[in-house]
């Protein structure tokens, strides 16, 4: 599958998860588009049907971010934000994340790195919590079991079993 | 910057996913998915007992992935197929909630380039 190619989704230790894409773009546009606010609100809408009303970035260290997103149909409301532990632009940021209504408890640091090849710009996201007691809570939810999987092959294996059993 | 994780949350999708962390029990789910099959006959490819594969059936059972046919001696297992539905729409829905978010960043990434000093300039001001 094409996006297998530039996208990927998979467990590294006991304590992170890394989300790798290939942008077509050099890594100073790409940095940009991560730590811009008028940026940002362009593309990490969310889900469909939600927009992101708040997008608030003080992009430095010890700089707070806010980010907040929208249903559109009934005003349902979901933010997160944290703080900014480094900027080296346009090579990484590391900074803490945590959701208002967080399904984990403590917070995560997510490790941004951009690194740029012949135009084209690798993005590593590595997330990585807190605790043991956190990882152990990840787990339990349902969208971290399935990146804690190789994301490919289950989707594979689900693409060849489901196929047989939605026609049945 | 996951808000999947809590939009999509269920008891049910959970115990699919946990069934499904196995090599073994996926291998006798794409079985399974070819037509119905005794405890026996599940366990003749691989080197396992058959109180080794009960457990992992046990599992799959639980997850209500799989169920047990009225015939009294073979006991067939059967896949069902709810679950696995409701696995295969919440990947299809999470990975179109990646692609749509990076989708747009390639296109915010294309008017960046064909218009960067633009850009550049006013973010600067």
């Amino acid at each position: 599958m094409k996006h297998s190619e530039t996208f990927a989704i998979t467990a590294h230790g006991d304590r992170e998860i890394v989300v790798t894409r290939v942008f077509d773009a050099p890594r100073r546009l790409v940095f940009d588009a991560y730590t811009k606010p008028e940026l940002v609100k362009r593309w990490l809408l969310g889900p469909d049907g939600w927009s992101m009303p708040v997008c608030e970035i003080d992009l430095r260290a010890g700089g707070k971010y806010r980010y907040v997103w929208r249903q559109d149909s009934d005003g349902k409301e979901m933010g997160m934000g944290g703080v900014y532990r480094e900027v080296v632009a346009p090579e990484r940021f590391v900074a803490t994340e945590i959701f208002d209504e967080a399904w984990y408890p403590g917070e995560a640091v997510d490790t941004i790195v951009f690194v740029e090849r012949e135009g084209k710009t690798t993005m590593t996201q590595t997330i990585l919590y807190d605790s043991r007691e956190t990882r152990d809570a990840v787990l339990k939810s349902p969208m971290q079991k399935g990146m804690a999987m190789s994301y490919d092959r289950l989707e594979g294996f689900l693409a060849s079993v489901g196929s047989v059993v939605v026609s049945a | 910057m996951e808000p999947t994780g809590y939009v999509i949350s269920s008891a049910r999708l959970d115990a699919t996913f946990a069934a499904l962390a196995d090599p073994t029990r996926r291998a006798i789910l794409a079985r399974l998915a070819k037509g119905e099959a005794s405890v026996q006959e599940l366990a003749e490819p691989f080197a396992m007992s058959q109180p080794a594969i009960s457990k992992h059936l046990k599992v799959l059972e639980r997850a209500g992935l799989i169920s047990r046919g009225r015939e009294a001696q073979r006991r067939p297992r059967r896949l069902e197929a709810r679950p696995l539905r409701e696995a295969t729409q919440w990947m299809e829905k999470y990975r179109q909630f990646w692609e749509a978010q990076f989708g747009r960043l390639d296109t915010l990434l294309q008017e960046m380039k064909s218009a960067g000093v633009k850009v550049r300039r006013k973010n600067n001001s």
